[in-house]
């Protein structure tokens, strides 16, 4: 049994740090304004397929919501049904303080999204699609260049302005996904999976990026498969399986709670690993047997037991991290059905 | 400006089309043009004037009304699938606060542009080939933009229900080169069998030929008000269910 926490995020700290002046890219929320994000009882069913099956959550303004679940969760299923794009079974939504579907239309225009898969215009320039795209949020033409323009200085990108999205690199689209979900300056910005399949400079880049507009106060939601990424960006993870929050909360009091302080990874002979395991019993630790490997998770501080492993060929000692709390709760095997 | 909303998926498409516009022509208007040339020209020197036109001026409008149904189906099959299926721009679009009326109308829109562009080059190239039309062929511009219309919806239609670029090889073979062949462009229908000239002035194009032919020479005959009605209530049906049929598939 999973213990599910309440909905508690703790603000930005550099939230208020940022100055009307700044000229942010997306607007900075308000202060005490409401829920941005306010989920109950979602439920969603593919004929007879329970995708997502009565779930609640709540992002507050300014937070970032980490979004994880394997393959399959039900993440990209949610984010669907937040924009209208798939259709809910049951359940209520307020977006911006308004219910949707009914207040769709008003709602998408406050709200960018960076999709899972490219759908930048292949045929156009960079600055013709981040145009055409202003255009479908009705943006007058002076403001969409003069947006556009600022856009393409923030992502690196103003002498690709002229350029066909086809001569891109795939970080380059990246930040030109990024940035064309900026241009109605939105009020929440919804990242599926952002920097997938890029290297890590690009990926770097992405990150400084994104956390600058978290410093100015712009609520987020980012799905990802980095945990690096989530424990980087988020305030806050919700982590689906199977359709379910399994748990939301403050990562690092997460991991503390559900998984330990500190991880060890050790590689032996079964004979090994059983003697291992019965002598660390004498320390606060959980410990697991998967593919040949000892993994004990640590509550308490169990240095004492270290020279204990010391005879083993291949031993590592790390602190407990996301990934751990990530495996803890969906398990080890693959999801995909 | 909400009920206006559909332009900007067409200004997204004609800056696309800006950027291989003579591609797109030359796609549209060839087959049109080498028939007009291979019939009209060729086998029309052997064949007898058909209710006082010559064959290159008889088949001449037909032509005109093929190449609005090619060009603005083909737009919105296989222009439309790439963008669905392909560059995913209706997600894109849809993460917008356009809708998929938005976006049904402003591909229709865009289809039946295309239609009506092939269709005006091709009309002011018949004096080339010594066709002259007459004043009434002003006429012409509202009656191919409802072909267009139709057509552009009809491929969407098509759109919505493909799996893939090969499914539309059906539609070509079994849809499009039938209308093609048997809407009146290559020969009277009203002097067929009874039967057949009743199932083939069924099709779609058969009217808009017909109609072609009498606004470019000026000359009209029959009932004139079931022709132009029916196929606007056909055409409004088409734009219903591609909107109907797209929305199913986007929104599931």
């Amino acid at each position: 049994m999973t213990p599910l926490r309440a909905v508690s995020g703790r603000v930005p700290s550099m939230q208020t740090e940022s100055s009307p002046q700044d000229q942010p890219l997306a607007s900075p929320a308000g202060t005490g304004a409401p829920h941005v994000v306010v989920v109950e009882g979602l439920s969603k069913y593919f004929g007879d397929r329970l995708a997502i099956n009565d779930i609640s959550f709540a992002i507050r303004p300014g937070e970032c919501v980490g979004f994880l679940g394997p393959n399959g969760a039900g993440k990209s299923t949610a984010i669907h049904i937040l924009l209208g794009l798939v259709r809910r079974s049951s359940g209520t939504i307020r977006l911006l303080g308004a219910e949707v579907p009914k207040h769709h239309q008003e709602v998408k225009a406050k709200i960018g999204v960076v999709p899972q898969i490219d759908s930048l215009d292949p045929d156009l320039s960079v600055e013709e699609n981040l145009l055409t795209y202003a255009g479908y949020f009705n943006i007058p033409r002076r403001q969409a260049r003069h947006k556009a323009d600022e856009l393409l200085a923030f992502f690196a990108l103003e002498n690709r302005r002229q350029e066909i999205i086809t001569h891109l690199s795939g970080g380059q689209r990246r930040r030109l996904l990024l940035a064309r979900a900026l241009i109605n300056e939105p009020q929440l910005l919804i990242l599926d999976e952002p920097t997938v399949g890029l290297d890590p400079q690009s990926r770097h880049l992405m990150w400084e990026r994104l956390d600058i507009l978290r410093q100015q106060g712009t609520t987020m939601l980012l799905t990802s498969h980095y945990m690096e990424e989530v424990a980087r960006l988020s305030n806050r993870v919700l982590i689906l399986d199977r359709g379910e929050i399994v748990a939301q909360g403050d990562p690092e009091e997460l991991i503390t709670e559900m998984v330990g302080t500190e991880v060890f990874e050790v590689e032996g002979t079964d004979a090994e690993l059983d003697r291992l395991a019965a002598e660390f019993s004498q320390c606060d630790a959980t410990l697991e047997r998967a593919s040949g490997k000892l993994y004990i998770y640590t509550q308490e501080d169990c240095t004492r037991l270290v020279h204990l492993l010391g005879e083993q060929r291949t031993w590592l000692r790390r602190p407990s991290n996301l990934e751990d709390l990530f495996i803890h709760l969906t398990g080890r095997s693959l999801r995909e059905s | 400006m909400k009920t206006l909303a559909f332009t900007k998926i067409w200004v997204r498409n004609a800056r696309v089309w800006h950027s291989h516009i003579l591609a797109t022509l030359i796609g549209n208007l060839g087959q049109p043009f080498l028939f007009l040339i291979a019939m009209g020209y060729g086998l029309g020197r052997d064949v007898g004037p058909i209710n006082g036109l010559s064959y290159l001026q008889f088949i001449a409008p037909g032509l005109v009304a093929s190449s609005v149904m090619y060009a603005a189906a083909f737009e919105t099959t296989f222009g439309s699938y790439t963008r669905l299926a392909m560059q995913k721009s209706y997600e894109a679009i849809l993460m917008t606060p356009l809708t998929v009326t938005d976006l049904v109308l402003g591909e229709v829109a865009w289809g039946a542009s295309k239609g009506l562009i092939s269709a005006l080059i091709m009309v002011a190239a018949l004096p080339l080939f010594g066709v002259w039309p007459s004043w009434w062929a002003l006429g012409l511009l509202p009656l191919l933009l409802v072909a267009g219309i139709f057509f552009a919806a009809l491929g969407l239609i098509m759109t919505a229900l493909a799996g893939n670029y090969e499914f539309f090889n059906y539609f070509i073979s079994l849809v499009l080169t039938p209308l093609f062949l048997f809407s009146g462009i290559f020969f009277p229908l009203d002097t067929l069998a009874p039967p057949a000239r009743f199932l083939f002035s069924l099709l779609p194009l058969s009217p808009v030929v017909d109609l072609a032919r009498m606004l470019t020479y000026g000359r009209f005959e029959g009932p004139l008000f079931l022709k132009i009605v029916i196929p606007v209530m056909v055409t409004l049906a088409t734009v219903w269910l591609a909107r109907l049929l797209l929305q199913r598939r986007l929104i599931q």
